[in-house]
This record gives structure tokens, C-alpha cells and sequence, in this order.
């Protein structure tokens, strides 16, 4: 570019009182661009997304029969462990005794809403059925090895009660319930 | 500082070469002509060994991956292949993943540098900016290439680290889901981390380009700190630094080479040699060494967002570091104050590391013991108290379990135990995460204020050659 053209062209650039054609092409060019850009980058930014296959929500049936009282399962949903607990007379006691905590705990809920099945009735209280990823950075819990008779997550010391109530530790929520229904009195449906 | 190019094109054909490309003259004005401070010492051929770290890296790498089966059912196997079956399949596996550690060990020996001799100030802000870049995606790199063996450790590790998005509010589940490609780490997350793992060396590489040529417009800082006025400061880089650079990388390479065959394991969790298990949880979940002290920053927060957010926050700081260091003087062997600061901070990065890798609620330390007492009803009828002790909870509960057993369950009763005064490895992680806090966002603000700096020598050559007549001779 010689200096006289490029002296004009900063003459038309600058002169902001009166914006030339020029100006005008060169936004809508620009802006044209960049919707273009963005178009091309969502694509490549969503593939990583879930795809529609795991999406489909997977549902899986157990039977309970297999688990003995004071035992849990933990079966695998959505790529996910679940826990389905089979609880003692004591440790629905332990659960409903701190109910009347409960408004104090960081994640308040009652015993009941904690056994609720996934279309809104009651659960029944020897079956806990919880997802059983740490609320914290998802690690799987063990049982019996907290502070409040429930489960203890040993990757930052997580401390969750018999209905899986988050009473000490790092985890902001009580443990996810699994959506969960009884299709008989001995079989539940996850998903 | 680059100057005017020395480079003389020795023979016709370079002479050709210059004319069209002059990439001869490049490496000749920054790697052989390049003028350099004369008294560069030891740490600072920490950055030549760094790229021989980058380079070892990504040759075999790319020969791991002509062998690696990036999916869940394969890859654990195909590591174990790798180290058993394919030729010399063993050697460069533990080349890759000692090298991963002999990578960090040089770049934190390499930033330390940096810190303590101020050699982010300016005029080197840029430079220093790149390199914490570096080191970000170097840990990116690294964490992404530990998932890769898919061992229990690989497994847990990345569900820990995506989980730390979650924290995030609003938007935080998507990312997770979004970063893991399911809803849990499962096949997508390993191919997609195979995928990152194989680029990120590159754009490292690039990165790299930058901080060199970030570097090559200031020059070199130094250990004195002083800026280079005149030629006697300075020596050409080859063959001075060329051979004081080959002699250090020799030293590194033998470290290297006793770990990857005498201990290649030694650097690495047993745990990972058993494959993932999304059902199990390991007793204890722990990155590799390198990433130890931000782990446990992590966890000295006993808050999900405020725990991330420090963590992260611990290598922001770096980026912000040029501006909060308010000192005029770079080296900080002319800073009385900053240099005993800075002392402690080494040691408080070691004891976070030690830190991360100790289960939280582990006593550091204890004065006394727990103490239980206890009334029981002895064999005459009378009401009689008794107490016992322990150096632990566990302990303390076994023996009261015995004497329980001894005197009969119904004939007993326990009183609450007292815990002995304790403090436990999180509450020293949170003094030690206050201090890495604090000796950047408090004492190096506030120390370049009060501070009274010692005698900085005015030129490079007269604090090297004792009298400045040597320096004019030899110039
Ligand atoms: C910045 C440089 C790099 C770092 C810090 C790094 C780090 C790591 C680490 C820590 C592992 C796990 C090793 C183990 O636990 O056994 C790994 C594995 C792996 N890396 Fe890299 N890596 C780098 C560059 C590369 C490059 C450039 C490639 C390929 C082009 C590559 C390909 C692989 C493959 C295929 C594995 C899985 C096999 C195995 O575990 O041995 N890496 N990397
Ligand atoms: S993952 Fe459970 S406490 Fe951190």
C-alpha cells in the first residue's frame, strides 16, 4: 500500500462524524463472520455433549429377594452405582430418631421423603434406595463406617445418617434418590 | 537485547538458504550469538531440561499410542501388552511415565527459580504468563494421560476432577455432563481424553515458541537480578551455556534413567494396577505427587464451591504475581525479608504436598490420650468407677469393648470418651493453604514497602569479576 492510499483510507476510518459505505460493509462483513464462526463452533462445542443413546434413559428391574436384611446391593444405572438398602429396625429408628434434626441438617429432609418412590407414594422404610455417588466429587460411599451409623465417603470424610442425610463433611447434598418404583412387593424398577 | 544479527552465512548454499529463509540465522541469533547474562547458575538450565522433557514426552508418546486401545474393555490390557509383549514396549511405557514426573520435578524447580529471582517483574511479565500457562496445560495433560491406563486410580481420579465442576453454580452439571460426554466416566470420557491427551503436548509446544521468544526480547534475567547495560555482562550462548546446559541434562538424565529402571513403579499408585471398577471406590483416592498440594487446598476448605474455587484460585494467583510483588529489587538475594518469606513457602508447598497425601482426619499432632471412664457394679454389689485410655479412638473403643466383655455389658456403664487436644491433617492444610495465600497476597505486597533491600551491585560484570578494570580488559 503506498502512503497517499493508506493516508486516505485512515482519513475514511477516522473521520467518525460521517461513516462511509466502507465502514458500513465492513461491519455487516465482520458481523456476517461471526455468526458464521459461532454457527460452525456450536456443533464441535455440543458433540461432547451425552449422545442419544446414553441419553435414553436405561431402566433396570431388580428383585429384592437376594438382599438380606441389613445388606445392600449396589446395582449399576445409567453407568452409575446405586445402592438399594435393605435397613434394620435399627437403623429406621436412628433415621426417624433425627428426623427431629432435620431442620437443622445442610440438606433437611424427613425419613419419609427419603424412601419416596419416583411417581410420589410412600417407599416402604426397609427399602433405601439411593444413588450412590458422593455428593461431594463422586465417590462411592461404605457403610458403617460413619459417625451417624449410616455411610462414610473416604475420599474427604463425608459423613451421611441411615437415610443418606449429609451430616459432616464436604458434601453440600444428602445422597441423590435413585427414581426408583415397586412393580411388586419384590421387585423395583430404576429409571 | 537481541541486537543486530551476527550471522554469516558460511557457505553458498546458506548463503541461498538466507535469502529465502533465513531460519539459520534464527537459530544462530538465538542459540549460538545469543547474548547471555555470564552469570547464569545451575537452576537455570532447568528450561533446556524442560524441553528435552517436552521432546521425550511426545516421541513416546506417539509410540504408546500406535499400541494403546483407547476404549473401557481395552485399554487396561493394552497397557499391560505394552509393558509385556511388544518390543521394548516396557522401556518406553516407563520412559512416559517417569518422564510425566521428571517433567514436573524440573518445572517446579524451574518456577521456583523464577520466583526467587524475580524474574517475573518486569520486563518479563509476558514470559512469566506463558509459563503458568505451560504449566496449566501441563497438568491438564498429565491428569488426562493418568485416566488413560484406565486403573482404579485413572477411574476415580477423573471422576473427582470433573466432579470439581459440578461446584460451579447453575451451569456446573452441564459442564460435568459435558466434559464427561454420559453421566458417568465411562467410554465417551476415555476417548475424548485419549484424543485431548494426544493434542495438548502440541499446543504445549506452541506455547513453548512463545515463552522463548517471550524471553528472547528482554534476555535472561539473572541471579543478581541487574539488567545487562554493556557486552562485559553478557557471554554468547554456545559454547558457554551449550555445555553448562548438556552437563546439567546429563546429571537429569541419570536421575531419570534410575527410575525408569530401577524403581519405574516407585512414582506411581499400586492401586492403578487393578482395573476401574465403577461399583469401588478405593480406601483413599490420591493424584499423582505432582498434583498433591492443590489437592490438599482442595480439601482444607470443607466446602464443595469454596474448596475449587481455592484450589483454582492457588494457581490464579501466579498470573497475577508480576503486580502484586511490589519491590523494585528482583533478586531476592538482596531481600533480607522476602528471601526468609520465601524460604517458608517451599517448605509450605512440601508440607501441602506431604498433606494431600495423608488421609484428612489423621492426627499431625496429639497431646495426651482419650480417656474413658466408667461405673460399674462389682461382684459385692457396690458402685464402683474405673477409666481407661488410649492413644486412638479405635484403640479406646476396643478396650472398652474389653472391659465390657470383663466385667459384663450389664454391669456397665460407659461415660461419652474425651478426646486429647488434636490437630489434624486438614486444620494443617488450612494454616498451611493461609500461608501460599498469604506470602502472595499479603507479605510481597507489603514487604516491597518496608522492606530495606541490600547493596544490589550496579553491573553484572563487576560483581562477577571482583574489579571492574578485569571486566573492561576482558570486554
Ligand atoms: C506434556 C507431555 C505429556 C505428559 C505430561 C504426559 C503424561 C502422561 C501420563 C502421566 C500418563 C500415564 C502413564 C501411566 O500411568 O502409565 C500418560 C499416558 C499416555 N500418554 Fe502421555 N504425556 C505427555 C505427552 C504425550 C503425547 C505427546 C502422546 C501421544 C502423542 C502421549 C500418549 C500417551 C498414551 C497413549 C498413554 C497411555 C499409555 C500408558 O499409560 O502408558 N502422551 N501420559
Ligand atoms: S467425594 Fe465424598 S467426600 Fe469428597
Amino acid at each position: 500500500m503506498t502512503e497517499s492510499a493508506a493516508n486516505t483510507h485512515a482519513e475514511g476510518i477516522g473521520s467518525a462524524a460521517e461513516p462511509t459505505r466502507r465502514d458500513f460493509i465492513f461491519i455487516a462483513t465482520s458481523a456476517t463472520a461471526a455468526v458464521g464462526v459461532a454457527a460452525v463452533a456450536w456443533p464441535l462445542i455440543d458433540q461432547m455433549n451425552p449422545a442419544a443413546d446414553t441419553l435414553a434413559l436405561a431402566s433396570t428391574e431388580i428383585g429384592l429377594d437376594a438382599i438380606e436384611l441389613g445388606q445392600e446391593s449396589t446395582v449399576l444405572w445409567r453407568g452409575k452405582p446405586v445402592f438399594i438398602r435393605h435397613r434394620t429396625p435399627e437403623e429406621i429408628a436412628l433415621a426417624k430418631r433425627d428426623d427431629s434434626l432435620s431442620a437443622s441438617m445442610r440438606d433437611p429432609a424427613l425419613d419419609a421423603d427419603r424412601i419416596r418412590q419416583a411417581n410420589g407414594d410412600a417407599g416402604k422404610e426397609e427399602w433405601l434406595v439411593l444413588q450412590a455417588s458422593c455428593t461431594h466429587l463422586g465417590c462411592v460411599p461404605t457403610f458403617a463406617a460413619g459417625d451417624y451409623g449410616g455411610w462414610f465417603c473416604p475420599c474427604h470424610g463425608s459423613h451421611y445418617d441411615t437415610a443418606g442425610r449429609i451430616r459432616r463433611g464436604p458434601a453440600p447434598l444428602n445422597l441423590l434418590l435413585a427414581p426408583y418404583v415397586f412393580l411388586s412387593d419384590t421387585v423395583i424398577k430404576i429409571g | 537485547m537481541s541486537g543486530p544479527s551476527t550471522y554469516v552465512p558460511g557457505s553458498a548454499f546458506e548463503r541461498w538458504l538466507d535469502q529465502r529463509l533465513p531460519i539459520m540465522r534464527l537459530a544462530h541469533d538465538s542459540f549460538l550469538a545469543f547474548p547471555t547474562p555470564r552469570n547464569l547458575n545451575y537452576w537455570y538450565t532447568f528450561g533446556g531440561i524442560l524441553s528435552f522433557a517436552l521432546v521425550v514426552q511426545i516421541v513416546t508418546g506417539i509410540v504408546l499410542a500406535m499400541h494403546y486401545v483407547p476404549s473401557i474393555s481395552g485399554a487396561f490390557a493394552s497397557v499391560q501388552r505394552i509393558e509385556r509383549d511388544v518390543p521394548f514396549g516396557w522401556l518406553v511405557q516407563n520412559i512416559h511415565s517417569v518422564g510425566a514426573s521428571m517433567f514436573f520435578l524440573a518445572v517446579y524447580i524451574h518456577m521456583l527459580r523464577g520466583l526467587y529471582y524475580g524474574s517475573y517483574k518486569a520486563p518479563r511479565e509476558i514470559l512469566w504468563i506463558l509459563g503458568v500457562v505451560i504449566y496449566l496445560l501441563m497438568m491438564a495433560t498429565a491428569f488426562m494421560g493418568y485416566v488413560l491406563p484406565w486403573g482404579q486410580m485413572s477411574f476415580w481420579g477423573a471422576t473427582v476432577i470433573t466432579n470439581l465442576f459440578s461446584a460451579i453454580p447453575v451451569v456446573g452439571d452441564p459442564i460435568k455432563l459435558w466434559l464427561l460426554g454420559g453421566f458417568a466416566t465411562d467410554n465417551a470420557t476415555l476417548n475424548r481424553f485419549f484424543s485431548l491427551h494426544y493434542l495438548l503436548p502440541f499446543m504445549i509446544f506452541g506455547v513453548v515458541v512463545l515463552h522463548i521468544w517471550a524471553l528472547h526480547v528482554p534476555g535472561n534475567n539473572n541471579p543478581l537480578g541487574v539488567d545487562v547495560k554493556s557486552p562485559a555482562d553478557t557471554v554468547p550462548f554456545h559454547p558457554y551455556y551449550t555445555v553448562k546446559d548438556a552437563f546439567a541434562m546429563a546429571v537429569f538424565v541419570l536421575l531419570f534413567a534410575a527410575f525408569v529402571f530401577y524403581a519405574p513403579d516407585s512414582l506411581g499408585h499400586p492401586d492403578n494396577l487393578i482395573p476401574a471398577n465403577p461399583l469401588v471406590t478405593p480406601a483413599e483416592i490420591v493424584p499423582e505427587w505432582y498434583l498433591l498440594p492443590f489437592y490438599a487446598i482442595l480439601r482444607a476448605i470443607p466446602d464443595k464451591l469454596g474448596g475449587v474455587l481455592a484450589m483454582f484460585g492457588s494457581i490464579g494467583v501466579l498470573f497475577i504475581l508480576p503486580w502484586l510483588d511490589t519491590s523494585k529489587v528482583r533478586s531476592m538475594r538482596f531481600r533480607p525479608l522476602a528471601r526468609w518469606g520465601f524460604v517458608l513457602f517451599v517448605g509450605v508447598c512440601l508440607a501441602l504436598g506431604w498433606c494431600g497425601g495423608q488421609l484428612p482426619d489423621k492426627a499431625v499432632y496429639q497431646s495426651g490420650r482419650y480417656v474413658q471412664t466408667f461405673e460399674y457394679r462389682t461382684a459385692a454389689g457396690a458402685i464402683a468407677t474405673g477409666a481407661i485410655s488410649a492413644r486412638t479412638s479405635a484403640e479406646l473403643e476396643r478396650r472398652a469393648h474389653a472391659e465390657e466383655a470383663r466385667i459384663g455389658a450389664a454391669m456397665i456403664t460407659m461415660h461419652a470418651s474425651v478426646a486429647p487436644f488434636q490437630i489434624k491433617v486438614v486444620q494443617l492444610s488450612q494454616m498451611l493453604t493461609l500461608y501460599y495465600f498469604g506470602f502472595f497476597l499479603l507479605l510481597l505486597p507489603i514487604l516491597g514497602l518496608i522492606e530495606r533491600p541490600g547493596r544490589v551491585p550496579d553491573t553484572i560484570a563487576k560483581a562477577v569479576l571482583k574489579d571492574a578494570a578485569t571486566a573492561e580488559r576482558s570486554a
